[in-house]
């Protein structure tokens, strides 16, 4: 990788004042589980690499009534244990155990996961369809506003995620079909049953990133079954075609998953 | 160039290194410790794994710097003397390794994974090493050497 | 020889891994030259290109640069050579274009080196190569073998217009077409044998030292086989004598083949060090390995088999398209003729065969050989073909293959397709086999699985390999350009230790202590006294190294005989002190006796007596103890066995899960069971790769789409299921361990077991074949295309 200058973060205002002075080409890192791959290969090449891992307050899970709030820097490995995510919304749980592999679980976070928003990746998916709230060192932003496109997000210059809160749901699951080889997903479907009613949300599939699917929705409000789903059909356009996988077949894994994932949601 | 410090298999250590410098080039280039390999450049095969305050990490996608302050294990300071750890002993027990690239990583994942899941099954072993690759051995005597670990682990 | 508990037959606890397991082992990228340099090598990001202009001004400048050379500076130099030199057709010699060491005025694939950086650090080199600017003029590139014989005007090789590197033929063509014009049923089968990226886990690397001084070169290297690189990098391209040249092979992690061939960076480090006067490193990354080390298999074939009307084979007829890649690796033309047409009887006696092979270039990396080479292209025609067969005949595919075996009493046996088989017994690893994978409980297995949702196949396969490579005067007639000896010094030290210096190089085989078992089984000592010495030019006998399941076959044979030559000097030194007639001296248990008497002399006696030899026949005999052995094989040898698989498919994503697999080898004797087994899983692990996720994909442009494990899938531990493996033992016939080989068996019977079952488990949609890999997408196409079909 090209060389860059490094700066460890001891505060969030510390990380913010760090991020202006770098300019366009600084570049926060969090688990560096995406990051350092990428400069690895020499696909960026930013002039600093601001650290956030050693601010401590951004590591903590809370529970509320009826939510939970996910610190940006939780890793995956402390949100699959937590048990106050095992216990409010535990396909979120599930989802973060099943992530990359035990190595990048113990170092990706949440945080770095979602401002990344890799079209492949889990924790989109999770977000969006359970409605989560990205909070950030400057606003709160709505799911339905935050994905913006392939590795593209809501977030402005300068702007650091702080937390992701999470409605509990009545039911959901989430169902990866992951890619044989590098085991992002391939196509991952979360289901959520919740107070505003029935949201899917696909990753792994879209020409655009992560994604909300009305039909599957629309079939699920009136019958939260497995069955709802039979007939639903899946369009292939707009996913994507590569060696791994035709749009074709994406569209049908697409149903697959979805049916299990309502399934496993009970 | 910046100063990292910390402890590498119990003992406290200073270099010097570039931003750029990954863990893994510190281990091998810096501190000679040459059993930590690296098979990929993508993060996928876990030839590179250390424990970082007893947690499993891959060392080539983490800094040298993001190491700052930390208790690092690697493949060499797992031994007591000539005692070997008990997943190195059941490894070799079971013929667990072959070319012994993958090894090093290898063990220290099994060893992370034992003490998050003492008891595993053979199918938590197999799809609890999915960050590591080995070419050799086909995983099926991996697989027993693990569970004959964990086995010893829990004594 | 009685087993000892070391000794042959026992599972010994592997020495190496001592090191291995403390990461104390010293592999290439673990050894540092003091005052050495690095270098990077940049490489093409055009699968088919002309080079106009090379501009490395910038490059020079930049920080920590020390030289900067591209293809003029390698002009003067040979390319890297071909070992073996196959004639097609018609006595035509195959076309052979230089393969240079840095590309010349043209880029022939994806990886193809065009410029090398050597600065003090590799990340300097790396910073610097992205300062060269190449002018590039982009040219179609040749990618599909089928179109590239069609030439059109887009040639990898001016030498070779329409892309033909050969064109060669095997067996008795009229035999066999008159085999098929009476037959009762012919079966016909199109398919690929998938294109195949090694990835032992180690990278290549190599650092070329140079000794000013003495005039030495030392190349540290990744090979299995250093006496094989110092030849050719030493004779053909770099013109250094083997007296000033020392390759050090040190340890070695995994080659499956693809360490085995001389590589451009072997000789570029080498000649930079003795340009610059300082050692050169250079260690690839993973996604440079993806685009220059070897590839494997890319085969497209046609096969026929015909039966007569009591389903006995008459004949088989293949027609193959091998692929090349854009320049001949060493031993590449072999692959898919003497390693592959040769073995086009697999294991049925079958009266007329006849093969016909057009090797291919094209614009991507070069194809040599890779764990099994040839053999498992061979086995998965064969098998296949079989398989369907069976289909159509509605017979049991196992007895279809029982009823055309070659029959033990009929060994030897000459093939039509020039192989002599010593022996086998393939009805008794096929009964094991079943009696492994409980038959009986298949259809209540398969009912379970229905239950699920899954349907449940299961599939057989046999196969036979040809290993111990290989006799050199058989080979040399086949065009190889080397001999396929083994050779091995033992060396007796006074005190009695033993230290055995072998070419065989071990990177997983555990030769330090298969091969101290066999010494320390004859010499009756224990196997701390014996030390196996591998992998210096500097120190072993001219050896030539580790590949095609030789080493023990070949390289302990050679051990054998260097310490029956130790023995039988020890009888001598004997007979003078113990005041008795040779002949009258017996050694067995590691003491030389009287016959008759309790008269004997210990080995450690021995040894001592022949370095201090005060009391020794020296007007007859030699002092010293140290004896090394050639050994040239008689034959090849032949492992064969059966392997079955039963999978689940779910319909609904075309999921394949293998739900078990059992392995029934005959590899003759065994010296160490645990590292046999090992050696099986490993095969079978690479083999089931192979047919489930493995794949080397390029697009029509010749851009490697598979360039890192991101989108090659290696199978891991959640990929494979535990085995079951058993032996049966038919000794080889023509070395005296009556020793096989076992190291590619598992890669060469379990793509066609397994593509088997698959095919089996899709029975209810009539899926005829499916290609390798037989991914989810492509299975759930499988069965979408079937339906339509039916429709």
């Amino acid at each position: 990788m090209h060389n860059f200058e490094y700066h460890r973060a001891g505060s969030l205002a510390d990380a913010a004042s760090a991020l202006k002075k770098a300019g366009e080409d600084g570049k926060l890192m969090a688990g560096g589980q995406t990051l350092i791959p990428t400069l690895k290969l020499r696909l960026a090449q930013p002039s600093a690499v601001i650290d956030l891992s050693g601010i401590k307050e951004l590591a903590s899970i809370k529970a509320g009534a009826g939510e939970v709030t996910i610190g940006a820097g939780a890793t995956h490995a402390a949100v699959a244990a937590s048990k106050d995510v095992q216990g409010k919304i535990k396909a979120l749980a599930d989802l973060a155990a099943h992530i990359g592999d035990r190595q990048v679980r113990h170092r990706g976070t949440i945080g770095g996961s979602l401002a990344n928003n890799d079209p492949a990746a889990d924790y989109p998916a999770a977000v969006l369809a359970l409605g989560a709230t990205i909070v950030t060192n400057q606003r709160k932003i709505a799911a339905d506003e935050f994905f913006k496109g392939l590795f593209e997000t809501a977030l402005k210059p300068g702007e650091i995620i702080t937390a992701v809160s999470f409605p509990a749901p009545e039911k959901a699951a989430y169902m990866k079909f992951a890619n044989p080889a590098s085991r992002f997903a391939l196509v991952g479907v979360f289901v959520a049953k919740t107070k505003g009613g029935v949201r899917v949300a696909v990753t792994g599939a879209g020409e655009s990133g992560v994604f909300r699917s009305a039909a599957l929705e629309k079939a699920l409000s009136g019958n939260f079954s497995a069955k709802a789903i039979e007939g639903v059909a899946m369009p292939a356009k707009g996913l994507n075609s590569d060696i791994h996988a035709s749009a074709e077949y994406r569209a049908h894994l697409i149903g697959v998953m979805a049916k299990r994932a309502v399934a496993a949601a009970g | 160039m910046p100063t990292v410090k910390m402890t590498v298999n119990g003992k406290a250590v200073s270099a010097e290194v570039e931003a750029r410098t990954l863990l893994v080039n510190l281990l091998r280039e810096k501190l000679g410790l040459t059993g930590t390999h690296v098979g990929c450049d993508t993060s996928q095969c876990g030839a590179c794994v250390v424990h970082i305050d007893g947690k499993s990490v891959k060392s080539c996608t983490t800094l040298a710097l993001q190491a700052e302050g930390t208790k690092v294990t690697t493949i060499e300071g797992l031994a007591n003397g000539e005692k070997l750890h008990p997943m190195q002993e059941a490894f070799r027990d079971n013929h667990g390794l072959q070319c012994g690239f993958c090894t090093p990583g290898m063990v220290m994942s099994a060893i992370c994974l034992v003490k998050e899941t003492p008891n595993p099954t053979e199918k938590q072993v197999r799809d609890g090493l999915e960050g590591n690759i080995c070419r050799c051995t086909g995983y099926h005597n991996i697989v027993q050497a693990v569970l004959a670990g964990a086995k010893a682990m829990r004594g | 020889m009685a087993p000892l508990d070391t000794g042959i037959g026992a599972a010994v606890r592997r020495r190496e891994d001592a090191r291995f397991l403390t990461g104390r082992g010293t592999y290439t990228d673990d050894i540092n030259r003091p005052g050495q340099a690095h270098a990077y090598i940049l490489r093409s990001p055009h699968a088919h290109a002309t080079i106009k202009k090379v501009d490395i001004k910038k490059a020079k400048s930049s920080p920590g640069v020390i030289a900067v050379y591209t293809g003029e500076d390698f002009k003067p130099i040979n390319g890297v050579p071909c070992g073996w030199l196959v004639t097609g057709k018609n006595n035509k010699p195959m076309i052979e274009p230089k393969h240079p060491i840095i590309a010349e005025g043209k880029a022939r694939h994806v990886g193809d080196p065009v410029a090398v950086v050597i600065a003090e650090t590799k990340a300097e080199a790396r910073d610097a190569a992205e300062k060269i600017d190449i002018d590039y003029g982009a040219l179609p590139a040749v990618v599909d073998m089928k179109a590239a014989l069609k030439g059109g005007g887009k040639s990898v090789h001016d030498a070779a217009p329409d892309n033909l590197c050969f064109d060669w033929e095997l067996g008795d063509k009229a035999a066999t077409d008159a085999a098929f014009a009476k037959a009762a049923h012919v079966t016909t089968l199109d398919l690929v044998n998938n294109r195949l990226v090694p990835n032992a886990l180690e990278p290549r690397a190599a650092i070329g030292d140079y000794d000013k001084a003495t005039g030495e070169h030392t190349l540290y290297t990744t090979s299995q086989n250093p006496h094989v690189i110092r030849l050719l990098m030493g004779a053909f391209v770099l013109g250094i004598p083997e007296h000033k040249l020392r390759v050090v092979s040190p340890d070695v992690g995994g080659g499956f083949g693809s360490k085995i061939y001389h590589y451009a960076e072997e000789a570029l480090v080498t000649w930079a060090a003795k340009q610059l006067g300082r050692p050169v490193k250079w260690t690839a990354d993973r996604s440079e390995s993806f685009m220059s080390d070897a590839h494997g298999r890319d085969h497209v074939s046609h096969v026929e088999l015909a039966l007569d009307k009591d389903n006995k084979f008459l004949g088989f007829r293949f027609e193959t398209l091998a692929n090349m890649g854009a320049y001949l690796s060493t031993f590449a033309p072999c692959i898919p003729t003497y390693l592959h047409g040769t073995l086009l009887a697999g294991n049925y006696s079958t009266p007329a065969i006849h093969t016909n092979v057009k090797a291919v270039f094209t614009n991507t990396v070069p194809v040599d050989a890779y764990r099994g080479a040839g053999r498992p292209e061979a086995t998965f025609m064969i098998e296949r073909v079989i398989d369907k067969a069976a289909r159509e005949l509605k017979t049991d595919p196992a007895e279809l293959r029982r009823k055309n075996y070659i029959k033990p009493e009929q060994f030897p046996y000459q093939t039509p397709v020039a192989l002599m088989y010593d022996i086998g017994n393939y009805g008794a690893t096929l009964d094991q086999v079943l009696k492994l994978s409980d038959p009986g409980g298949y259809a209540q297995r398969k009912a379970a699985s229905k239950a699920k949702g899954k349907l449940r196949g299961r599939g057989i396969a046999s196969y036979i390999e040809a290993c111990g490579i290989a006799p050199s005067n058989v080979v040399g007639s086949l065009g190889a350009r080397a001999g396929l000896y083994e050779a091995a010094t033992v060396r007796v030290n006074p005190t009695g230790s033993v230290v055995v210096f072998t070419g065989s190089h071990s990177h997983g085989q555990g030769h330090e202590t298969t091969f101290a078992q066999v010494v320390s089984s004859m010499l009756g000592i224990p196997m701390e006294s014996i030390e196996i010495s591998h992998g210096d030019t500097n120190r072993v006998p001219f050896g030539m190294g580790t590949y095609g399941s030789r080493s023990i076959a070949v390289g302990g044979t050679a051990i054998h005989n260097a310490v029956n030559k130790i023995i039988a000097k020890g009888k001598k030194i004997a007979a003078h002190m113990l005041e008795a007639a040779e002949a009258d001296i017996e050694f067995k248990n590691g003491k030389f006796t009287v016959a008759g008497t309790d008269r004997s002399k210990a080995f450690g006696e021995i040894a001592l007596a022949a370095y201090v030899p005060h009391k020794y026949p020296l007007e007859t005999v030699e002092p010293g103890l140290d004896e090394t052995a050639f050994y040239d094989p008689k034959n090849f040898t032949f492992p064969a066995g059966s392997y079955v698989c039963e999978v689940e498919v779910d319909p609904d994503t075309g999921v394949v899960e293998i739900q078990s697999f059992a392995a029934a080898d005959d590899f003759g004797r065994i010296i160490n069971p645990m590292i046999v087994e090992g050696q099986v899983h490993g095969g079978l692990a690479q083999g089931i790769g192979q047919a489930l996720t493995e794949a080397c994909v390029y697009d029509k442009n010749g851009q490697l789409q598979t360039g890192s494990f991101m989108d090659y899938c290696m199978p891991r531990a959640q990929d494979v299921p535990n085995f079951k493996v058993a032996h049966s033992v038919t000794a080889c016939t023509h070395n005296p361990l009556g020793v096989k080989g076992c190291g590619e068996a598992g890669a060469i019977g379990a793509p066609p077991t397994v593509i088997n079952a698959i095919v089996d488990a899709l029975q209810e949609y009539g899926v005829e074949h499916i290609d390798m890999p037989a991914t989810p997408h492509r299975v759930w196409k499988a069965i979408q295309d079937a339906k339509a079909r039916k429709r």
